[in-house]
């Protein structure tokens, strides 16, 4: 993260807001490729936020990229989305956006806190469900990653920084510059590597589409297996949704879950053909207790035959 | 359905096949076998209208299968002791054990099948 001078900050803590000073900036809490985000307080509603400041007032394509982003936003109602609170331009010409300030940690440092693979696997498919949301407003996040996915105290799962998603069906914003290596617009190219789907990293964006988002899903699904001894079968979903190419992915992030819900279930997954031994030992450690139970009682059966009295 | 319909159908299946299952045990009690198995049966379905009722308010496994096997057990005693009042050996082993079984089988199963009803919002 690049922090910013504090001759800086003090100009920008001195650059009124056009609402009326609304918001009092606190401090600078992240940078991305358009901008700063800010701890700030609503003076009105006494409460802290965060804002986001367009970096530079003169780039056309930001702006526009910008205000998509805050569209976008403001589109994606989802308890799993952050939610933008208002938007603006700040008297020096900047756009700035207003959104809920998130407290949780990212998703990779509270996978490390979860100690079973079911926690990881109920934590990742709540990560779907705002994905398959926005997925349904004809949105693509288009840079899903561990960074970008917050935990709330209470497990609440967060998933911010759409900058660079795209509306299906609307045109794109032109290319502007970004960190992270991130660009927008044909021809260039728009993602995190290690997350990016292979027809995202082509960098035509016409060929992006929902499954895109799934393959960055299924590259954090396989980073929450690792330390794991985890069943061929939870693997093979992680696999399917990382398919080189998206028709052999899942139809949609919720069928990806669904497929998970059936893995956790004790139930045969759609990616994994498993074998007759397989299928025998997930069935026995599925209703182990059952069987325990009617081995027991016939046991008893057996052992009350043997010693009945004459 | 409904966990107590559903403990009671399964107590009274399983109670069938245990009132069955004494022409294996104890062969001597076949004249008695139809009795036998509807006094079983009885016991078996209200044992599981009993723990139904219970996993319906409890979701605990470990709950429903003490909470099984209690009722199971109390249910066979009480067979075991109308067997003694009416002059014929109590077979407790026979009758409680079994009895037992079949409780903690009930309460395993209404704990994991079936969801349980939804609390109205207040």
């Amino acid at each position: 993260m690049t922090r910013i001078s504090d001759a800086a900050l003090t100009h920008l803590r001195s650059v009124a807001f056009a609402d009326g000073e609304r918001y009092s900036v606190i401090e600078p809490i992240g940078e991305g490729g358009m901008g700063m985000v800010y701890r700030a307080l609503d003076t009105g509603l006494e409460r802290e936020v965060a804002v986001k400041v367009l970096r530079a007032p003169t780039d056309a394509g930001l702006a526009a990229r910008f205000r998509q982003e805050a569209r976008v936003l403001a589109r994606l109602e989802h308890p799993g989305i952050v939610p933008i609170h208002d938007a603006g331009v700040l008297a020096d010409g900047r756009a700035f956006y207003v959104m809920m300030l998130v407290r949780g940690q990212p998703l990779d440092a509270r996978a490390r806190e979860l100690r079973t693979l079911t926690e990881r696997l109920r934590l990742f498919q709540r990560i779907c469900e705002p994905v398959a949301f926005a997925h349904g407003q004809q949105v693509i996040h288009r840079d899903l990653k561990p960074a970008n996915v917050m935990v709330g105290p209470f497990g609440e799962v967060l998933v911010m920084d759409w900058g660079v998603a795209k509306v299906l069906g609307a045109a794109e914003p032109p290319v502007s510059s970004g960190g992270d290596g991130v660009h927008t617009g044909h021809g260039t190219v728009l993602g995190t590597p290690g997350y990016m789907a292979p027809e995202q990293a082509a960098g035509v964006p016409a060929d992006v589409d929902h499954r895109a988002d799934q393959y960055a899903l299924g590259a954090m699904l396989t980073e929450l297996l690792e330390g794991f001894d985890a069943p061929p079968a939870v693997r093979a979903v992680a696999a399917k949704a990382m398919a080189a190419t998206p028709g052999a992915r899942y139809g949609s992030v919720m069928e990806l879950s669904a497929d998970l819900d059936r893995f956790l279930d004790g139930e045969p997954v759609q990616a994994y053909p498993e074998s007759a031994m397989e299928r025998l030992a997930r069935v026995v450690s599925r209703h182990r207790t059952a069987i325990i139970l009617v081995l027991a009682y016939l046991l008893m059966r057996l052992v009350l035959l043997l010693f009945r009295g004459p | 359905m409904k966990k107590p319909v559903y403990g009671m159908l399964l107590g009274g299946v399983l109670g069938v096949f245990d009132g069955l299952s004494a022409l294996v045990s104890a062969p001597e009690v076949a004249p008695q076998i139809a009795g036998i198995v509807i006094g079983s049966t009885f016991k078996g379905v209200l044992a599981g209208l009993i723990i139904g009722w219970f996993a319906r308010k409890k979701n605990s496994l470990a709950a429903g299968l003490v909470f099984g096997l209690a009722v199971g057990l109390l249910l066979a005693y009480l067979v075991s002791l109308m067997q003694k009042m009416s002059g014929q050996p109590a077979y407790y082993w026979e009758i409680m054990l079994p009895g037992g079984l079949v409780g903690l089988i009930v309460g395993y199963a209404t704990q994991k099948h079936l969801e349980r009803p939804a609390r109205a919002a207040s």
